[in-house]
């Protein structure tokens, strides 16, 4: 198995673990990690994809660079629903698994 | 040897993001996710993706970082940060997150080998005006893309400007911050600003020729200004002053002047004259690292709250 294989593989099984705590994770901040996870793995499985051959391809690294600018303002704005709703119901989590509710 | 290097690179990334999924407590998981964007960017430089490892470095683990830390803080403050229990395994999304892995890895077994050589990259390259060619392809010849990303940048600001509540609207932006006179933060915040801005302004500048660029450039120059507020050194402005408000569409505006000379010259719409490509290129990175750092500084520090001292 070569190096690249290998990243590969990582971005695969991040991608899982992301997807799983998405939606078996019910605090919202957390979801928010998970989600940035499945981003993250996505960026290097094509990163590593990317690396193959004898010379690197500028064009999947310039839109991974964008993905990850994307991800943080989309994070900004999740967050900031998550204390907004927070602030009116003094819970992170959504009504419908919220079993104290 | 680098075969085991990675292999042990692969099961940190691979630790830290199961700690950050599964580990007790939010807190615990925010900091375990920003030591997985640490070591992530050492992967990208194993992937020989340079400017991607800056950019995974300054946004990915830094300025995600933060933004999740002062979320965590915030939510303390209405006692929202306590998480229900999850503990128990989730049998049916355990399996969904397990079949798309392995569908990831199965489309990785069957992807087929890259053409080489890109005849037609290398040949647009030496015309482009720039030597890093991530940055040629983020500029020039995919630069609708990053226009575009400009612009969401700005939208995702206004969205987290509107959930600002209404009698907060006049207050500066973000919760206040208190540090302790002669304490870290405040000592962090002297030390850390010059030298940041220093390497900001260089990593944009560089960005032409080495790794570097707008994106990695205007975060570092965002988290200058970030640190200098969480030291309390100084305030954050109002969302009403049209110095900053110029601050964010500066970037998108020369960007799109750019592109609309181009368009009226015969170059194309976003094309640039071969003679004066590398000129403009560094105009508008330098443009885009102004608006690029305000922008993800305000958005890290959230809407306006009360309770600033004046």
């Amino acid at each position: 198995m070569t190096g690249l294989s290998l990243y590969a593989l990582t971005g695969a099984v991040l991608v899982g673990f992301g997807i799983y705590g998405l939606l078996a994770k019910r605090h919202l901040l957390r979801r928010v990690i998970a989600f940035n996870l499945i981003g993250s793995g996505l960026f290097v499985f094509f990163g590593a994809s990317a690396a193959r051959g004898e010379t690197v391809d500028p064009v999947p690294q310039a839109l991974i660079i964008t993905g990850i600018v994307v991800a943080l303002s989309a994070s900004a704005l999740a967050v900031g629903l998550i204390v907004a709703k927070a602030r009116v119901s003094g819970r992170a989590l959504l009504p419908e698994e919220d079993d104290d509710a | 040897m680098t075969l085991l290097l990675d292999a042990v690179l692969c099961v940190l990334l691979l630790g830290t993001a199961l700690a950050a999924v599964l580990g007790r407590g939010v807190f615990r998981a925010i900091v375990f996710f920003i030591v997985y964007g640490l070591l992530l960017s050492v992967g990208w430089v194993r992937l020989e993706a340079v400017n991607v490892a800056l950019a995974e470095a300054a946004i990915g683990a830094g300025l995600t970082g933060i933004l999740l830390l002062t979320t965590y803080g915030k939510l303390t403050r209405v006692s929202a940060e306590a998480e229900p229990d999850d503990a128990g395994v989730n049998l049916p999304v355990a399996l969904v997150s397990v079949a798309v892995a392995g569908a990831l890895a199965w489309a990785w077994s069957v992807l087929p080998e890259p053409t080489r050589p890109r005849a037609e990259l290398a040949e647009a390259l030496p015309r482009a005006g720039v030597e890093n060619p991530v940055t040629a392809v983020l500029l020039s010849f995919r630069a609708w893309d990053t226009l575009l990303e400009s612009v969401v940048l700005l939208a995702a600001l206004i969205g987290l400007w509107l959930l600002g509540r209404d009698e907060d609207w006049q207050q500066r932006l973000g919760v206040p911050q208190h540090a302790r006179p002669g304490g870290i933060m405040t000592s962090f915040g002297r030390v850390l600003p010059p030298v940041g801005f220093l390497v900001g302004v260089y990593l944009v500048f560089i960005g032409a020729d080495e790794p570097g660029g707008a994106f990695q450039g205007g975060t570092v120059l965002a988290a200058v200004g970030l640190v200098a507020a969480l030291a309390g050194l100084i305030q954050p402005p109002r969302i009403g002053q049209w110095q900053w408000h110029a601050g964010l569409v500066l970037g998108p505006l020369v960007f799109l002047l750019a592109g609309v000379a181009g368009a009226l010259s015969d170059s194309g719409f976003l094309g640039y004259p071969e003679a004066i490509a590398g000129t403009a290129i560094l105009v508008i990175e330098a443009a885009l690292a102004a608006s690029i750092a305000v922008t993800l500084a305000f958005l890290v520090i959230g809407p306006p709250e009360k309770g600033h001292r004046e």
